[in-house]
C-alpha cells in the first residue's frame, strides 16, 4: 500500500514536472526571440514621446499601454527586458569565472592560501551583498558596467564555495595521485583533472544566477542607483511607473513587473531541471 | 635500489598509521608484503610511489634521497614509479576515454608525440582491444579498466612499479592476465616490483620473495 502510494505520488511529480519544464522553455525561447528579433526588426525608437497619449490603459495599438509622457510600453519592456538580461548574462558569467577560479584555487592549493581565501569569503559574506552592491555602484557614474560590476563583485561568493568542496572532494580520489606519479604538474592536475570536473556544477551556478542577478539590476535601477533613469530597464519602469500607481494607473507596474517575475523564474525552473540531471548521474557515478 | 629505512607515517602526526617500515626492493626483483587490512600497507605503498610524505625515516631510489612528495618531487624522480591501485574506478579520471588515459603520463611529461605509438604497444600487452580504448571508464567493467590503469602505470617505462591490492577487485582470469602482464614488463625492463596485498597463495607464486608485514614495521603504540 504504501509502496502503492509512492509510485503515484511518483507519478504525478514527474509529470508536474514536465508541465513546468516546458512552460519554462517556451517562455525562455520566447523572452530570446523576443528580445534578439523584436529591437533590430521594429525600428521604433524606445524614447519617442507622445504627450498626447500618456497613461494610456492597453488596447490594440498600445497592448502594453502607455506611460506618463506617452512611450508605449511594450516596446520600453522588450528593450528593458533586453538590458536586465545582458546585465543578468554578464554579470552571472564574470562572478562564476571569480567564484569558480577562486574556489579551485584555494582547493588545490590548500593550506595557508585555502585559509586565507575562504576568510576573505567569509569576510565578503558577512555583509548584506545589497548593500556592498550598493557602495560599488555608487563609486561609478551611473551606467550598464557598474551594475555588472557591482552585481558580479558581490555573487561570485557561492560559487566559490561550491567550487572549492567540489575540488576537495575530487583531490583525495587517487586518479589525482595517478595523474602526479604519471609526471603531471600541479598546474596540469588542475587544469585538466580538476577543473572540467566542476564545470558543470559551475554552468549550473551561472545559470542559477542569472534571475539572481536580474533581480539586483532591478532593484539597484529601482533605488535610482543603477541604470540612467531614461533607460529602459525592468528596475526603472517600475521605479518610473509608481508614481501612476498611486492615480490607480496599474498597466506601468503589472507588465514590468511580470517580465520580471516570469523569466526569471522560468530560467530558475530551467536550472533546477538541469541540476537533477546532473545531479543522479554524478551519484552513480560515485557509486560505481 | 628502492628503500624505504624506517619510516612513519599516517595522516595524523599525533597518531600514524604505522612506525619505523623498512624494506627494499633491488632492480629486477619482485617484493610481496603482506597485511592484514587496515593495517597501512596502501599507505607504504603511497609512501614508496612518494605520493605521500612520511613523518619520519628515509626513502631513496638508487641511492638518491628523496626530499620532495607529490609534485613537489621531481620529475624524473616520481615517473621512475609507476603505481597501480586498487579501486580502478577511482584512480581513473571519468572523463578521459581509455586511450587518453593510457598516454595521459605522456602527455603530461610532454612526449605527446610518442602517445599513439605507446597506446599501441601497451594495449595488446595488458589485454585491451582497439575498440575498448575508444570508451569512457564508465562503459567498461572493472577488470577492462583496471588493464588500462596498468598501462597508464608502464607509459613511462618506470624502472619501479608498486601495485596496491592491484587485483583485488578482480576474478581469476583477469588476476592471471594482470600478473601476466606486470612479468612479462618487469622481465623485459628489469624494473623492481613492489605488489603489496593481502592474498598469500598469489603474492608467494608472483613475487621472488614476500615480507610479512610484522616483520617489516611496526604498529603504532596505542595511545589511550
Amino acid at each position: 500500500m504504501a509502496e502503492l502510494t509512492w509510485i503515484s505520488r511518483g507519478r504525478t511529480r514527474r509529470s508536474t514536472r514536465t508541465v513546468r519544464l516546458t512552460a519554462s522553455a517556451v517562455v525562455v525561447v520566447a523572452v530570446a526571440l523576443a528580445v534578439l528579433i523584436v529591437p533590430p526588426l521594429v525600428q521604433l525608437d524606445e524614447q519617442a514621446v507622445d504627450l498626447a497619449n500618456k497613461l494610456q490603459p492597453p488596447s490594440p495599438a498600445h497592448p502594453f499601454g502607455t506611460d506618463d509622457v506617452g512611450r508605449d510600453l511594450l516596446l520600453r519592456c522588450v528593450y528593458g527586458l533586453r538590458i536586465s538580461l545582458l546585465v543578468g548574462l554578464v554579470a552571472a558569467l564574470v562572478a562564476t569565472v571569480i567564484g569558480t577560479a577562486v574556489g579551485a584555487a584555494a582547493a588545490a592549493f590548500g593550506g595557508w592560501t585555502d585559509r586565507v581565501v575562504m576568510r576573505i569569503v567569509d569576510a565578503f559574506s558577512s555583509v548584506p551583498h545589497l548593500l556592498l552592491g550598493i557602495f560599488i555602484v555608487a563609486m561609478f557614474r551611473p551606467g550598464v558596467w557598474p551594475v555588472i560590476v557591482s552585481v558580479a563583485l558581490t555573487h561570485w561568493l557561492s560559487t566559490a564555495r561550491i567550487v572549492r568542496s567540489e575540488v576537495l572532494s575530487l583531490r583525495a580520489r587517487p586518479f589525482v595521485d595517478a595523474a602526479i606519479s604519471g609526471g603531471a604538474s600541479r598546474r596540469r592536475v588542475i587544469v585538466r583533472h580538476l577543473l572540467p570536473a566542476v564545470l558543470p556544477q559551475a554552468g549550473l551556478a551561472a545559470v542559477l544566477m542569472v534571475p539572481h542577478a536580474m533581480w539586483h539590476e532591478s532593484a539597484l535601477s529601482f533605488l535610482g542607483l543603477g541604470l540612467p533613469s531614461h533607460q529602459a530597464s525592468l528596475g526603472n519602469l517600475v521605479q518610473t511607473a509608481r508614481s501612476s500607481l498611486l492615480a490607480g494607473d496599474w498597466w506601468p507596474t503589472l507588465f514590468p513587473g511580470l517580465l520580471l517575475i516570469v523569466p526569471t523564474l522560468a530560467i530558475a525552473g530551467l536550472a533546477g531541471a538541469w541540476r537533477e540531471r546532473i545531479n543522479p548521474r554524478r551519484r552513480s557515478e560515485l557509486m560505481l | 635500489m628502492l628503500e624505504l629505512h624506517a619510516v612513519t607515517a599516517g595522516y595524523d602526526r599525533r597518531s600514524p598509521v604505522f612506525q619505523d617500515a623498512s624494506l627494499t626492493v633491488a632492480p629486477g626483483e619482485a617484493v610481496g608484503l603482506l597485511g592484514p587490512s587496515g593495517c597501512g600497507k596502501s599507505t607504504l605503498a603511497r609512501v614508496a610511489a612518494l605520493l605521500h610524505r612520511p613523518d619520519a625515516g628515509r626513502v631513496t631510489l638508487d641511492g638518491t634521497e628523496v626530499r620532495g612528495w607529490r609534485h613537489r618531487a621531481p620529475r624524473a624522480l616520481r615517473t621512475s614509479v609507476g603505481v597501480v591501485f586498487q579501486q580502478p574506478r577511482m584512480s581513473a579520471d571519468p572523463r578521459l576515454r581509455l586511450r587518453d588515459l593510457i598516454a595521459e603520463p605522456l602527455r603530461a611529461t610532454g612526449r605527446r608525440a610518442e602517445a599513439d605509438g605507446r597506446v599501441a604497444e601497451l594495449a595488446p600487452a595488458v589485454g585491451l582491444t582497439g575498440d575498448l580504448l575508444a570508451r569512457r571508464p564508465h562503459e567498461v567493467s572493472d577488470g577492462q579498466l583496471q588493464r588500462a590503469c596498468l598501462a597508464r602505470a608502464l607509459a613511462l617505462r618506470p624502472r619501479w612499479l608498486i601495485c596496491d591490492e592491484m587485483t583485488a577487485m578482480l576474478d581469476a582470469s583477469t588476476t592471471a592476465a594482470l600478473v601476466a602482464a606486470v612479468e612479462t614488463y618487469r622481465r623485459g625492463e628489469g624494473a623492481g616490483l613492489l605488489a603489496v596485498g593481502h592474498d598469500r597463495v598469489l603474492l608467494e607464486r608472483w613475487c621472488d620473495r614476500t615480507l610479512d608485514w610484522e616483520n617489516c614495521a611496526r604498529a603504532p603504540r596505542v595511545a589511550d
